[in-house]
């Protein structure tokens, strides 16, 4: 376990607590795309002898997460000419509050878990419980297709931070196929947006409601 | 090998589907994929193969029990979908026919996963898979179900990949390797960190319990069932959900070995009673006979999942279930299609009268109806009769008492709107639409042979089937 880790878990954490207090869909993505850079360096501070396989999942995940899927929701963002989040189901204060909230009560719920000797210093687990709930509070409390896609990004962030303490005994085959599946998920949910956007004439998910009892 | 084929023969022929030229000659792709997977499934339920315990993919006991299931639903499928896509002609059918057989084939590999991470795979590729089959009609209405269908799914996908992750520190922190395998963990046993299984249990429960539409995580299901074709509604209600129901039994049994099966069993009766509440409160008020097909599907998943937490009699019931609800759900879904596109309308606002226009629909959706209540001697009844033992057995009579009033409630509402769409005089809309789709064959025999296989079920349960659950009841379930 290195100094650099836990830095850099903080750092998520910050990043969770502005995606929450952020109104404009660029400094979302921005946060987002910060966030996956940190996460995607976290696998080479884990322990001091990296093989090329955990170099590998950093390169992927710094790609994937950091650029990538970010270059994805700005061109989104362009193609729907918008750049604000209006009208939040759950305010930008309120949401904050639930953040910081949550993530103080995912710290006390990590020090109800057990954890190996060698984890025990790191704040992994809190982060990654803190982000899985930010990654909610954005899903249901933003009306925008965008920051619903980064919400759903931060959550797979936060997964993908405890995926971390396994990092030495899953085999690359299992993340690899993680990895894909994020990707190609977050492609398909962009051709999705488009076609909301084009039927719709907006991205707003509240227009969505013709399917209901 | 042969199992391997049950998951390439598929793949490929979604491969050649994606590059075939002529539109009105791909769909019969679909019967003949369909055919040879048939062919293998059936050929591995008669002859099973060895399977040495630290393969991640094998045709294993559960996979015996419950795959060829699926791949006789998925036969009947095809034959009704070249019937189908000759009616659609209007549409180009490479990516549905393609994403069909992938769905097929993604299918064959969760249901013969071994591995959790595996199995996760499996089961985040065939959500992918079957978004496109969702937005095959291309509406509005079709998008917005799309969009719900991912972000919750995609959820609780995202959940079970969490699970998944706890029950590899569940080892770790017990001693073993973090294999995740179901061998391994099941071998760990009692060593698996308590609270970390726990933890892994309800993750992995509510992200699964999400794949196979649970109460309170069904909220996907009625708009995704409304808005798609009904071949894709019969193939994700009798196909997906099956392979989110192995994986909560096969989590089930690693939690039970783990030394918290009453915690388990516990928690699967209270969350499929509170699906069949739910299911049987909105049959009551639903007006759309296409989304009342999606709340009788998660009533049944709450069946299943009630069979889950009632020892061995229940999983042999429920495995029984399995079997039965998959192919008379999938008659209702084909005969709700043709009902449909007759009348131009799903709800019982704008449909009546279905037995003069569309006779031989009418008549196999009411049937169906039956059949999926719970008449005899249909199969559905002999299984959910088996539960219903079990849960005495296991001397559960509160449970009992609200499983047959929730079957009463939903018969109810299912009869009040199945029958308001096929009595009565038929709209002025639906008689112009009713002659431009007339009952022909190829829509007429598919749901006609599901209905058969219904009945041959509840009347003769062929007694290699009969083993297939046996071998997997007695797997989780060993002797004293």
């Amino acid at each position: 376990m290195n100094d650099w880790l836990n830095p850099l878990l903080g750092l998520a954490i910050g990043l969770n607590l502005l995606a929450l207090g952020t109104s404009r869909l660029p400094t979302l993505t921005s946060a987002v795309a910060t966030q996956g850079m940190a996460l995607g360096l976290m696998p080479l501070f884990m322990e001091e002898h990296s093989d090329w396989r955990v170099w590998l999942i950093a390169a992927a995940t710094v790609a994937g997460k950091g650029l990538v899927i970010p270059a994805l929701l700005r061109r989104a963002m362009r193609a729907a000419h918008i750049d604000r989040e209006m009208e939040p189901l759950i305010g930008f204060v309120p949401s904050l509050l639930l953040g910081a909230g949550g993530t103080i009560a995912a710290v006390a719920l990590a020090r109800l878990l057990p954890l190996l000797p060698e984890h025990s210093g790191s704040l992994l687990v809190p982060g990654s419980l803190a982000s899985v709930l930010t990654g909610f509070v954005l899903l249901i409390g933003r009306t925008k297709a965008i920051s619903q896609v980064c919400g759903y990004l931060i959550l797979e962030n936060g997964i993908y931070l405890f995926g971390l303490l396994l990092i030495h005994s899953t085999t690359l085959l299992v993340e690899a196929g993680i990895l894909l599946d994020v990707t190609v998920g977050v492609f398909i949910i962009g051709i999705i947006v488009d076609r909301i956007q084009r039927a719709f004439d907006s991205l707003d998910t509240r227009k969505l409601t013709t399917l209901r009892e | 090998m042969r199992d391997l084929l049950l998951i390439i023969v598929p793949l490929a022929g979604a491969a050649v589907a994606a590059l075939w030229p002529d539109n009105r000659s791909r769909p019969w792709l679909l019967p003949s994929v369909g055919a040879v997977h048939c062919v293998l499934s059936f050929w591995l339920l008669l002859v099973p193969p060895a399977v040495a315990p630290g393969m991640w993919l094998a045709f294993d006991n559960l996979a015996r029990a419950v795959l060829p299931a699926v791949s006789v639903l998925f036969l009947v499928c095809a034959f009704y979908g070249v019937a189908y896509l000759r009616v659609r002609k209007e549409r180009p059918n490479r990516v549905f026919v393609a994403c069909l057989m992938a769905v097929l084939g993604i299918l064959s590999a969760g249901h013969q996963a071994r591995h959790l991470g595996l199995l996760w795979i499996a089961t985040e590729a065939v959500t992918l898979a079957a978004v496109p089959l969702l937005h095959f009609n291309g509406t509005p209405r079709a998008f917005e179900a799309t969009w719900k269908y991912l972000l919750v799914g995609g959820t609780g996908i995202a959940l079970s990949l969490l699970g998944s992750f706890c029950m590899g520190y569940a080892s770790l922190h017990g001693g073993g390797k973090g294999d995740l395998t179901f061998a391994a963990l099941t071998a760990q046993g009692a060593a698996l960190s308590r609270p970390w299984l726990l933890t892994a249990w309800v993750l992995l429960l509510v992200g699964y319990g999400t794949k196979m539409g649970l109460a309170p995580m069904h909220t996907w299901k009625p708009d995704a069932y409304g808005e798609a074709p009904g071949i894709v509604g019969a193939l994700l209600a009798g196909g997906v959900t099956t392979v989110a129901f192995t994986a909560i039994l096969r989590v089930r049994a690693v939690v039970s070995v783990g030394g918290e099966a009453i915690i388990a069993d516990r928690t699967l009766l209270v969350v499929g009673l509170f699906s069949m509440l739910v299911a049987a409160l909105m049959l009551l008020g639903t007006r759309d006979f296409k989304r009342m097909l999606a709340y009788s599907s998660v009533e049944h998943m709450g069946i299943l999942t009630i069979g889950a937490a009632l020892g061995r009699a229940g999983v042999w019931a429920a495995l029984f279930h399995v079997w039965s609800n998959s192919l008379t759900k999938g008659a209702l879904f084909m005969s709700a299609g043709n009902i449909h596109r007759a009348a131009g309308g799903r709800t019982m606002d704008d449909v009546r009268g279905m037995t003069l226009l569309t006779p031989r629909s009418a008549a196999m959706f009411v049937t169906g109806m039956f059949a999926v209540t719970a008449l005899p001697p249909f199969g559905p009844f002999f299984s959910e009769l088996r539960v219903v033992r079990a849960a005495f057995e296991a001397g559960q009579f509160g449970a009992v008492a609200m499983f047959l009033g929730c079957l009463l409630f939903a018969f109810f509402g299912l009869t009040r709107l199945v029958f308001a769409i096929v009595d009565g005089r038929p709209r002025a809309k639906s008689r112009a639409l009713g002659r431009r789709f007339p009952e022909t064959a190829g829509i007429i025999i598919p749901p006609l042979v599901l209905l058969g296989f219904s009945l041959w079920l509840g009347l003769a349960t062929p007694a290699v089937l009969r083993d297939a659950w046996t071998a997997v009841a007695m797997q989780f379930f060993p002797a004293p």
